[in-house]
């Protein structure tokens, strides 16, 4: 009994950390755009998730890449003092 | 307060509309610095641009790891390499990444061994990541991720003002 129960344990403590696994990985699902709408019972891989957490970051890092490049060529042509007025209309 | 406050495995709040205040408030500070900023006049207007986006781009990952502070790992990974590098620009080499790829036949590894693979391309995009237990890279992956979508919305948002 006291053996099972020992037994019963430790592949509870080893399920645990899966779960957990699982759990974060589920969470990451959901943050994700391509895959975020796909319920847990369907079949999206924790390495599919994992795939498409690798290429979000990459597009979301392109963004930024982009994104300072506009800032960067509309700072050329625009006025300062607009940055006050951006962040009135951010902090509202 | 109906903010959409979710709460990490380790506690760590995560609240995403203080982090874009935060965010945009710095971020908005070092673009009107960046903007006063006289580059040298002997630079071209299209290298000028070039340059100033190098450290928009630069202010932009800085503000937001500012932003989220010390108590993730992966802000502080970015805020002390980044210091680092400020202090002691000689001591830091640019590291040529040797891949040395030794792939057997793809059959014989195992569903844990192709986990690891991507978490090891995981742990290349996520600052200080390669310390990380598996645990908790998936956790400050998760948090990570939610700042980026944030910085570029914010970074957008500015853009499209600007622009109008």
């Amino acid at each position: 009994m006291s053996s099972r129960r020992s037994r019963s344990r430790q592949s509870g403590g080893s399920r645990i950390s899966d779960d957990q696994i699982n759990d974060l990985v589920s969470k990451l699902q959901q943050l994700l755009p391509e895959i975020r709408n796909s319920r847990r019972s369907d079949k999206v891989s924790a390495s599919t998730v994992l795939q498409e957490t690798c290429n979000y970051i990459r597009s979301l890092h392109r963004e930024v890449d982009d994104l300072s490049e506009r800032l960067s060529e509309l700072l050329a042509t625009t006025d300062t003092a607009q940055a006050a007025v951006i962040r009135s209309l951010l902090l509202q | 307060m109906s903010s959409s406050t979710t709460t990490t495995t380790s506690g760590v709040t995560l609240n995403p509309k203080s982090c874009r205040i935060k965010f945009a408030r710095r971020f908005l500070r070092s673009l009107a610095q960046i903007k006063k900023q006289k580059l040298p006049s002997s630079s071209s207007s299209e290298e000028e641009i070039r340059m100033r986006s190098k450290g928009i781009k630069m202010a932009a990952y800085y503000s937001m790891a500012r932003a989220v502070g010390p108590r993730m790992n992966w802000s502080r990974a970015f805020l002390f390499k980044l210091r680092n590098r400020v202090r002691h620009p000689k001591l830091v080499k640019k590291k040529k990444k040797k891949r040395v790829i030794m792939r057997s036949n793809k059959a014989s590894r195992s569903v844990s061994s192709v986990h690891m693979d991507r978490g090891n391309k995981l742990r290349e995009l996520v600052p200080g990541g390669k310390s990380m237990d598996f645990c908790s890279l998936l956790e400050e992956t998760a948090h990570y991720i939610t700042c980026l979508s944030t910085q570029v919305k914010v970074m957008q948002a500015i853009a499209d003002h600007l622009s109008k």
